[in-house]
C-alpha cells in the first residue's frame, strides 16, 4: 500500500512537523475542497518580512499531509519574496518525488502558503 | 483484516497440490496414464466445487477467476441469444454496485448495442424488488446481481430475485465471489442459473474461478481453442489450481458454519466498540451483511491516510477514498448508497478471515480510535 511513497514523505506522513494553528496568525491561506479529499490551510507569522513560523492544518492522503509538513520546514526563516517562489514541483522533489497521479490534487502546499502571504500583504498594505 | 482482498491458501490446500506441479503434472486431455491421473484429479475436484454450491458435477466450468466467470455468463448468454433470429434478448439488468467484473462487462456490452438498466440501491445497499420486477421489459434476457457487496459487505435478497426471474423466464446470474464461504448457497432453492467464484477468496490459490452453469442453459464461449469444459473455456486445465481449488471447497463445506460464528462474533466485536468513535458510522446494512465485514466512515478524515497510518501499526485495511484508487475515483458502491463523495472518502473497510483472533480485534480496536483523533488534530474540517 505504501511502497508508492518515498521513505522521506512516509516520515513526513508518520511524524508531521509544525501541525496545528497559530492564533493571531499574520495570514492565513486555505486550498482545495473536500469533495477532492484535500483541504489545506497554512498559518504564517511575519516578522521583518520573514516567515517567523508557520504551522498547517490538512485533511487528505498521505502525500497532501507530507506535502505540508515538508512545505513548513522549507519555509520557516525564510524571507517571504522567497517563499512565494517555491514552488509545488520543488515541494515534490523535496520529498524526493511524488506518485504521478498524486502531483496535482494532493500538491497543494506551496498553494496555501502563497495564499497565506497574499493575506498578510492584503491586511498589511502600507 | 484485510481479507476480502485475497486469503493466504490453507496448509492442507498447498499439500493437496503439490503433487499436481510435478508428479502428476501431465496433462488432462492426454490418453495415457499420466494424464489420466490428472483428469481424475480435476473431476474430482469438479465435484467438490459442485457440493459447496449444491450443484451437479456437470454444471461446474472451470475458468481463471471470478472476473473471467463474469465475462462468460454475460457476454456467453448474450451472444448466444443474439444467434437467435428474432431481434429480442436486448435488455440486461443488473445494480449500481457491481464488482468491476459485471459492471465493466455491462458498460461494454452498452457499446455494441445492449441495453442495461443499472438498478439503483438504497442507503444499506438493497435492491428494490419492486424496482426491479417493473425494470423487465419483454426484452430482457438477463438479471445479474451480486449476492454480496466486496465494499460493503450487503447480501442482496437472492431468493426473491430468483423467484422473479424464474417467473418471467429470465436468466438470472450472480457474482457470489465474496458470498461463497461466507453463507449457505444451495443454487436449486435460490434459482440461480449462473453463478462465479474465486478460489482466491475461499483459502485457495489465486488464478482459479468457476463458472456454475445450470443444465440447460446455453452460452456462446468467449474463449475459442481446443474444446475444453464442453466447448465453453478453452484453455488447457490448470490442474494445481484447481485441484486447490477443490480442496477448498471440501475444506470450507465443512467449516461453513464454525467459520460464519467466528466471523460474526469477531465483526460485531469491532463494530460494537469502533462506533464509540464519535461521528463514526458503519456503512452497508445492519444486518443483512456478510459474516466478514466492517465497513465504517468517520467525519472529517481521509481514508488513504487513515489506511496507511493502520499499516503503520500492522493493521491490513481498505478503503473506498478516491485518493487511494488508481484512477482518483471515489467508489461507486458508497456514492450508490448516498454517501458525499467527502463521506466516501472518509472510510474503512475492514474484511475479517479464518485466522483473525479476538486479540487482533482487540488491537484493532485499541489503536484506531487514537489514529482517527490524531487524523482529526491535523484536519482543518474537525473544529471540535
Amino acid at each position: 500500500m505504501s511502497d508508492m511513497y518515498t521513505e522521506k514523505l512516509k516520515d513526513h506522513f508518520f511524524n508531521p512537523r509544525n501541525v496545528g494553528e497559530i492564533r493571531n496568525a499574520d495570514g492565513v491561506g486555505t486550498v482545495g475542497n473536500p469533495q477532492c479529499g484535500d483541504v489545506m490551510t497554512m498559518y504564517i507569522k511575519v516578522k521583518d518580512e520573514k516567515i517567523d513560523d508557520i504551522k498547517f492544518k490538512t485533511f487528505g492522503c498521505a502525500a497532501a499531509i507530507a506535502t505540508s509538513s515538508i512545505l513548513t520546514e522549507m519555509t520557516i526563516g525564510k524571507k517571504l519574496d522567497e517563499a512565494l517562489r517555491i514552488t509545488r514541483d520543488d515541494v515534490a522533489n523535496e520529498l524526493g518525488g511524488l506518485p504521478a497521479i498524486k502531483l496535482h490534487c494532493s500538491n497543494l502546499a506551496a498553494d496555501a502558503l502563497h495564499e497565506a502571504i497574499k493575506d498578510y500583504r492584503k491586511k498589511n498594505k502600507k | 483484516m484485510d481479507y476480502g482482498a485475497s486469503t493466504p491458501v490453507d496448509k492442507e490446500v498447498i499439500e493437496e497440490m503439490i503433487p499436481y506441479f510435478d508428479k502428476f503434472y501431465g496433462n488432462p486431455s492426454s490418453i495415457h496414464s499420466f494424464g489420466r491421473e490428472a483428469f481424475d484429479a480435476v473431476e474430482e475436484s469438479r465435484t467438490k466445487v459442485a457440493d459447496m454450491i449444491c450443484a451437479k458435477e456437470d454444471e461446474i466450468v472451470f475458468t481463471s477467476g471470478g472476473t473471467e466467470s463474469d465475462n462468460l455468463a454475460i457476454k456467453g448468454i448474450a451472444f448466444r441469444n443474439k444467434k437467435k433470429k428474432d431481434n429480442k434478448n436486448t435488455h440486461i439488468i443488473t445494480s449500481a454496485i457491481e464488482h468491476p467484473g459485471v459492471l465493466s462487462t455491462c458498460k461494454y456490452m452498452e457499446q455494441i448495442g445492449f441495453n442495461v438498466k443499472y438498478l439503483p440501491v438504497d442507503k444499506n445497499g438493497l435492491i428494490d424488488i419492486g424496482e426491479l420486477e417493473d425494470a423487465i421489459s419483454k426484452d430482457t434476457f438477463l438479471i445479474t446481481i451480486m449476492f454480496a457487496n466486496n465494499e460493503i459487505g450487503t447480501i442482496e435478497p437472492m431468493e426473491k430475485i430468483g423467484k422473479i426471474a424464474k417467473e418471467h423466464d429470465v436468466i438470472f446470474h450472480t457474482d457470489a465471489v465474496q458470498a461463497v464461504g461466507k453463507i449457505p448457497i444451495d443454487v436449486n432453492k435460490l434459482n440461480i442459473d449462473l453463478l462465479a467464484l474465486s478460489s482466491h477468496k475461499i483459502y485457495g490459490p489465486k488464478g482459479v474461478g468457476v463458472l456454475y452453469v445450470r443444465n440447460g442453459v446455453k452460452l456462446q464461449t468467449i474463449t475459442h481453442g481446443g474444446g475444453h469444459e464442453k466447448g465453453l473455456r478453452s484453455s488447457t486445465y490448470n490442474t494445481p489450481g484447481i485441484v486447490g481449488l477443490g480442496k477448498a471447497c471440501e475444506l470450507g463445506k465443512t467449516r461453513l458454519k464454525a467459520d460464519i460464528d467466528h466471523l460474526k462474533n469477531l465483526r460485531d466485536m469491532l463494530i460494537n466498540e469502533v462506533l464509540k468513535v464519535e461521528e463514526s458510522y458503519l456503512n452497508g446494512h445492519p444486518e443483512k451483511r456478510l459474516a466478514n465485514n466492517a465497513h465504517f466512515r468517520f467525519t472529517a478524515i481521509e481514508g488513504e491516510s487513515l489506511g496507511l497510518m493502520l499499516d503503520g501499526k500492522g493493521i491490513a485495511a481498505a478503503t473506498g477514498s478516491a485518493c487511494s484508487s488508481k484512477k482518483l475515483q471515489t467508489s461507486h458502491v458508497l456514492l450508490a448508497i448516498g454517501l458525499k463523495p467527502e463521506e466516501a472518502n472518509g472510510s474503512l473497510r475492514l474484511t475479517l478471515g479464518r485466522m483473525n483472533t479476538k486479540e487482533d480485534t482487540e488491537y484493532v480496536v485499541e489503536v484506531l480510535p487514537e489514529i482517527v483523533q490524531n487524523l482529526r488534530n491535523m484536519s482543518p474540517l474537525w473544529n471540535r
